[in-house]
């Protein structure tokens, strides 16, 4: 922490709680972390303001160091009690944090109806491509034919494409970038929290502790350099980025989004309820 | 409203439409509406559910109704989602119900169980159905008793009303929310298909003599909050998430008194001893049940005058739900016989039960499950009543004439 970035962590962080970090040393959610403060703090966002919701998994953990109300709820499940809080607090500004397996394994069902329902909030995927916590199994996006803890011989299941699966569900806003893109990914984050919609930004992390240390890439400086050389940005022409993953913005469009969609509901139901009256009905 | 014997001959209510009279107060209702509206009149924010039946009808009254007063009603992906989604609205401030059944209240569970970790107030309606699995959905069953209590896993509290007609499908969701809210828990309203989907007369509380009951709030400012602290009551206040500054965190993991996760030994010996304390240091607020004696109705503003009666009596019944419906009609045909109608389920109040279960040599537990309730009867009775259970299990109601079979053969 240097004189700049005191003030930013001391306002959104609880440095007295929680710290040091559960995460291994070099682990890229720490990075995601401080772009997220980084980008709240450039949109001036009061962190009373802010919720931060996650599931179960080493990003599960990270609404602990942050200074906003925030939950840490069962795997898979982040974005449903999110989507109640929404509902509850339509003002405040919710950030949702997840895993890989939290969010597209056993939180897929809740992953796809919250972006085909569009209630505003920034759903935040940690794709290290591996169950982290629970010691380096494969993931829904473990690249297909890598080893793991439970892939002794390789794993044989095709990869599930996170930026596809929201876009297709009918999520306004997708994007990915990595922890390596560091500013890319806080410029992102940031345009991700200004929108009023249901935002997924998908970064890819490393675990150089157990997918790395799987597939040769035993330090995070190579995980990094593996996630440098194996994007590139979207705007690039399609042949400039052949066998790359493209980063950056990858869909915006606009959508009605549900919280501003039920308060119209709320409109036809006070004057449903003024007509029933009017015509000399009890309610109950 | 009391029920004591839901089976008299009175005539069957009329003027069910209230257009025809709409200064009464009387509703010929199903108990799905009854529950929707007991939940609205306890100030219900907030609705997640998901079609099943025999529940579906709650979410079909709050879909028109809830809106209608200004609050949340969302239809979610899964049963598994509604929960969810109402710990969220409970943390936002407002008083969040689901209703399900059967398979659904088996993906409650999980959810549940963090309700219980981080003490959420909600109410979870299970309007039970035969299992398991798909069972058989539209035919009544007691199944589920041991599952609303033990279901989620690990050690935890919980409070478990079961209403026993359309009128206790009102009165015992507003206690339910009731309930919540005063100790900070998840409640179960375990009802059945039979009091759900039947119609019987209501009465509507005339409006603002309901009993409603708010969590505690802080009194100290955001700074000086402590989100799971050491209080009197063992209650910690409960603050709004984006209200007046209060940022605090909640886990589903052991916490300390501040929210934190913890591993420590003691602080999770003292957060276990606390949440149980809670409950048990109240259950005389928080067990109702009515007690019939000789044609008088007891309960618990006048427990030891149904005690004193009591012995008068050679068979006691213990009966709850759908099939206490049954119980309550056998004295009319059998002389010597109480029937204890538990309202709460769960806790038991072991104490008084202990106390009464001593004093009639034989008793029977009625009940639509292979002997769930009757276990827990024997295991307070502690060998000093003879206790049996009269079970049916094959979708059809407990009727007077089986309970009365199964007294003739105590003899």
């Amino acid at each position: 922490m240097n004189e700049r970035t005191a003030p930013i962590f001391l306002k959104y962080l609880r440095p007295n709680k929680a710290f040091p970090t559960v995460w291994c040393e070099g682990c890229g959610i720490g990075i995601i972390l401080g772009a997220i403060v980084r980008a709240l703090d450039s949109l001036g966002i009061d962190p009373s303001e802010v919720a931060m919701v996650s599931g179960i998994g080493c990003s599960g953990r990270m609404p602990v160091y942050v200074d906003f109300a925030s939950m840490h709820v069962t795997h898979g499940r982040a974005l449903a009690v999110a989507t109640g809080l929404k509902l509850a607090r339509p003002n405040m500004k919710l950030i949702v944090v997840m895993g890989d397996g939290d969010a597209v394994a056993i939180g897929g069902n809740h992953f796809i109806h919250a972006s085909r329902r569009n209630l505003d909030m920034c759903a935040i995927v940690v794709n290290n491509m591996t169950y982290g916590m629970t010691g380096g199994q494969f993931s829904p996006t473990t690249p297909t034919g890598d080893p793991s803890y439970t892939s002794a011989y390789g794993t044989i299941e095709p990869v599930l494409d996170i930026p596809a699966l929201a876009v297709a569900a009918g999520a306004p806003f997708v994007a990915r970038t990595t922890v390596y893109h560091v500013m890319e990914m806080q410029r992102i984050i940031a345009r991700a929290l200004g929108r009023k919609t249901f935002s997924v930004v998908e970064v890819l992390s490393n675990c150089h502790t157990y997918y790395g240390k799987m597939t040769g890439m035993k330090t995070a400086v190579e995980m990094l350099r593996w996630m440098k050389e194996s994007t590139a940005p979207v705007t690039l022409a399609p042949e400039r980025r052949i066998d790359k993953m493209p980063r950056g913005v990858l869909h915006d469009v606009e959508r009605t989004e549900y919280g501003e969609a039920y308060q119209e509901l709320l409109v036809r139901a006070r004057a449903d309820r003024a007509r029933v009256v009017a015509a000399g009905v009890p309610l109950p | 409203m009391p029920m004591s014997d839901p089976t008299s001959s009175e005539p069957a209510p009329r003027a069910t439409d209230p257009r025809l009279a709409p200064e009464s107060n009387v509703r010929f209702w199903d108990g799905n509406r009854a529950c929707a509206e007991g939940a609205i009149m306890a100030g219900l924010g907030f609705y997640g559910g998901y079609p099943i039946t025999p529940s579906t009808e709650i979410a079909e009254f709050l879909s028109w109704r809830l809106p209608q007063e200004g609050g949340v009603f969302i239809q979610m992906e899964d049963e598994i989602a509604s929960l969810a989604a109402c710990i969220g609205a409970s943390y936002g401030g407002l008083k969040a119900m689901t209703a399900t059944s059967g398979p659904g209240f088996s993906l409650c569970q999980e959810n549940l169980g963090l309700a219980c970790m981080t003490e959420t107030p909600l109410v979870l309606v299970n309007v039970q159905r035969m299992g398991p699995s798909t069972g058989q959905p539209t035919r009544p069953s007691q199944g589920d008793l041991m599952q609303a209590v033990w279901g989620t896993h690990g050690d935890h509290p919980i409070i478990v009303l079961s209403p026993s007609s359309v009128a206790e499908m009102l009165s015992l969701t507003v206690r339910a929310f009731n309930l919540s809210e005063r100790f900070r828990t998840p409640v179960v309203l375990l009802a059945d298909e039979m009091v759900a989907h039947m119609r019987e007369k209501v009465e509507l509380p005339p409006p603002g003599t309901l009993d409603v009951w708010n969590r505690p709030r802080p009194l100290n400012p955001p700074e000086d909050y402590v989100a799971y602290a050491e209080t009197p009551d063992q209650v910690p206040p409960m603050a709004t998430f984006g209200e007046g500054g209060y940022r605090y965190h909640v886990t589903g993991l052991f916490h300390d008194q501040d929210g934190f996760p913890t591993d420590s030994p003691p602080v999770i010996d003292a957060w276990m001893h606390r949440v149980f304390r809670k409950i048990e240091q109240n259950l005389d607020l928080i067990c109702s049940w009515e007690l019939l004696v000789d044609g008088e109705v007891y309960d618990s503003s006048n427990a030891q005058a149904g005690l004193e009666a009591v012995p008068r009596c050679d068979l006691l019944l213990v009966s709850y739900g759908c099939s206490a419906r049954a119980a309550v009609a056998v004295p009319r045909e059998r002389a010597r016989t109480a029937v204890l109608r538990l309202k709460t389920v769960w806790p038991l109040h072991e104490r008084f039960m202990g106390d009464l279960l001593g004093r009639v040599p034989n008793v029977l537990v009625v009940e639509m499950n292979r002997g769930q309730m009757t276990r827990e009867i024997e295991r307070l009775a502690a060998g000093r009543s003879r206790v049996r259970g009269v079970l049916r299990y094959d979708g059809e109601m407990i009727t007077p004439a089986h309970v009365l079979a199964a007294a003739r053969e105590l003899s």
